[in-house]
């Protein structure tokens, strides 16, 4: 035996040693397995949509409501000309067959150094905390959510769930498993390392637009 | 990294005169706790979730063992890796050999206090490989060759000041003076170490049994660059932060945020698990997570099995008096405050550490707010109980005790020298303080000491009731 599995069943025993007891047998790994953890779930009281959208601006986000996917690309782009932004984009190739501008220059690759805005599909809202969740894949990579300064995340209200639990299933329910990255997006990047004053923009995007369908 | 918490009451006494310390302590003081303060109270289920949260760890570490397989198996399933080690030198080796096989010149880290109780950036550094912290807190620290003095805000014992010198020193002027200016500066610089990092290194908030999933949660996204752009991505935890299921990781993140920064989230909660798919575009080849024991198996066995349902989220020395007069440096190791006055010499020894345990006036505070209802002030009793057990106790205190407990034991005696000791000391004093008293500097040296009024209580006592 190598010095690693020693390891392992060093910590195993000493953990099992601290328990006064030797491993569970079959029952009891069977009974912790069915465990089904029933957690008390903050009451809310409110309309799902118009919760998530009060407390995501309340972290700074932005959200704005269109009444189909057809008028994302005309969000998109007013999104991006009141910000002064040349016309292209990281855009998640989930959101690629949408009636984009012919001008409008898409990288549905992973975002590099230089990229200034994305567009990423959001799989869940989450009431809650008004928070996005958005998972990785071919359709959404990971570093579009983090790299640009200006991040635009389209997002199905009837995807928009009350707690995180609600959220997980989501997750569980996939038929490719779970994302490699599961994120959980509550506004723009922001420290308070400096003297505590808050300051958004630190190494993940300065701003996160919502785009709300429906 | 190298203990100093023998220091103590040096370090301390040089915090109180440090005047920076003491204005930077002094703007994080209220901050902190007003800011949980309203959100447990916006929280009608907050206490709620508390005892929920203590008796779901109690559980979870009453079958860490089969937790910790079922983790291990969920994370092979997603095409990581998990290593396991005893203590803090076989956790570096572990991720030494990782980074050197993997030839790695540049090595991006996340926050992780497991890193900094592992001395792995030392280790690191020593084999000839660049490692760059990315935290903004952490990243200001590295640059002041100082460890954390926080465990959430690592350099919450800097002022602006001192990070706009730190940073003309590190990255050449002009000197910024404006924090969205310093901000700015130190994502510039990073941006270009995230893409070129070959390791990323982060810590682990929970292991979740059920997916094999690691979650971090920060509010900069740092640790989402780290972790994304890398080639490899190893993630460094404790064996205790297992949890069974992604619901049961929520329970604790709903007390968190709210515990630690006062917000109902923090900015960003990532769940990985494993590295990238084939069909990805982006995310690490590789994915390791190095369970560290450490000593945490042992606090399983005794009184201190209740120290490992921590989750690291600071409010208890955010409420300490004595962290909030001293700081952070003045502990002398990776854990400040209550908890680290608890783990510090059951992971360092009982007698490295002293005076941590001494260092506590028993106020309760931060068991009143601690998350998951660590009972800090007792643990700390039964720390000072194990010293004396141990015949730690430095040998002047030892007379001192022996006199008094003498005294004390003889009511006549002990009334004697009471009255004795209050005409005295109401002698030397002006205007009812003490400014010096042989014997006791450490406490007159930086605060006066009140006098007594002259007579004892017992004496003002029955000269009432003799009026009566
Ligand atoms: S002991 Fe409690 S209050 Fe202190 S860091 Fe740990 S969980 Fe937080």
């Amino acid at each position: 035996m190598n010095a690693r599995v020693n390891a392992r069943e060093a910590i195993l025993n000493s953990v099992r040693s601290a328990l006064k007891r030797g491993p569970l047998d079959d029952t009891q790994r069977a009974a912790l397995d069915a465990r089904i953890p029933q957690h008390t779930r903050p009451a809310q009281d409110e309309d799902l949509v118009a919760r998530f959208m009060r407390k995501f601006e309340s972290r700074a986000g932005t959200v704005e409501r269109v009444t189909g996917f057809d008028a994302v690309p005309a969000a998109v782009e007013a999104y991006r000309l009141g910000k002064g932004l040349p016309a292209r984009a990281a855009v998640g190739a989930a959101l690629k067959d949408l009636p984009w501008p012919a001008d409008f220059e898409m990288n549905h690759g992973a975002a590099g150094i230089a990229e200034i805005l994305s567009v990423s599909p959001a799989i869940a809202g989450i009431a809650e905390t008004g928070s996005l969740m958005l998972a990785a894949g071919p359709g959404s990579p990971t570093t579009h959510n983090f790299v640009p300064d200006d991040h635009v995340v389209v997002l199905e209200a009837s995807r928009i769930v009350g707690h995180f639990e609600e959220a997980w299933t989501i997750l569980r329910a996939r038929a490719e498993g779970m994302p490699r990255a599961t994120n959980i997006i509550s506004g723009p990047s922001r420290t308070a390392d400096v003297e505590q004053t808050i300051q958004l923009g630190a190494h993940g995007p300065r701003r996160v637009h919502v785009i709300l369908v429906g | 990294m190298e203990i100093r918490s023998k220091e103590f009451k040096e370090r301390s006494v040089f915090a109180i005169h440090d005047a920076s310390l003491q204005q930077a302590l002094g703007k994080a003081r209220g901050g902190f706790v007003g800011k949980r303060a309203q959100q447990a109270a916006e929280l009608p289920e907050f206490e709620q979730l508390r005892e929920e949260a203590k008796n779901t760890k109690n559980e979870i570490l009453a079958n860490l063992d089969h937790y910790l397989e079922r983790y291990e198996q969920a994370v092979v399933a997603a095409g990581g890796h998990v290593h396991w080690a005893r203590d803090a030198e076989e956790a570096r080796n572990i991720i030494l050999d990782i980074c050197k096989r993997v030839d790695a010149k540049t090595i991006t880290k996340g926050k992780s206090m497991v890193s900094e109780e592992i001395g792995l950036n030392e280790a690191l550094i020593e084999h000839g490989m660049e490692v760059v912290e990315t935290d903004l807190g952490e990243y200001i620290i590295q640059l002041a060759h100082e460890p954390p003095s926080h465990i959430i805000a690592p350099a919450v014992h800097k002022t602006k000041d001192q990070v706009s010198d730190l940073f003309e020193a590190a990255h050449g002027g002009p000197r910024k003076t404006e924090v969205a200016d310093l901000v700015n500066e130190a994502r510039q610089v990073l941006r270009d170490k995230y893409f070129r990092a070959d390791v990323g290194i982060t810590g682990g908030n929970f292991l979740v049994a059920e997916t094999g999933s690691s979650i971090i949660v920060t509010n900069e996204g740092n640790g989402d660059l780290t972790q994304t752009l890398a080639k490899v991505h190893i993630v460094t935890s404790g064996i205790e932060r297992v949890v069974p299921t992604l619901d049961d990781a929520t329970l604790f993140l709903r007390l968190l945020a709210r515990s630690a920064t006062g917000q109902e989230t923090e900015t960003y909660t990532t769940i990985s698990t494993g590295p990238r798919h084939a069909d990805d575009l982006d995310g690490p080849q590789e994915y390791h997570v190095v369970l560290v024991d450490n000593g945490r198996s042992k606090m399983l066995g005794g009184r201190f099995r209740d120290m490992l349902r921590c989750i690291r989220c600071g409010a208890c020395m955010n409420h300490c008096p004595v962290y909030g007069a001293v700081g952070g440096h003045a502990y002398g190791w990776v854990y400040p405050g209550p908890m680290g006055s608890v783990l510090t010499p059951l992971i360092k020894g009982l007698d490295a550490a002293y005076d941590l345990p001494n260092a506590c006036t028993l106020n309760g505070r931060c068991a009143s707010v601690c998350p998951v209802k660590i009972p800090l002030p007792d643990l700390l009793r039964e720390l000072r109980h194990m010293q004396h057990q141990q015949d730690i106790t430095p040998v002047m205190q030892k007379r001192a005790l022996n006199l008094w407990r003498f005294a004390a034991t003889r009511p006549k005696l002990y009334h004697a020298l009471e009255q004795v000791a209050a005409r005295v000391l109401s002698g030397i004093s002006r205007k009812g303080r003490i400014r010096r008293l042989p014997l006791a500097s450490a406490w007159t040296d930086s605060r006066d000491l009140p006098a007594p009024a002259g007579r004892t209580f017992l004496e003002l006592w029955q000269g009432k009731r003799g009026q009566k």
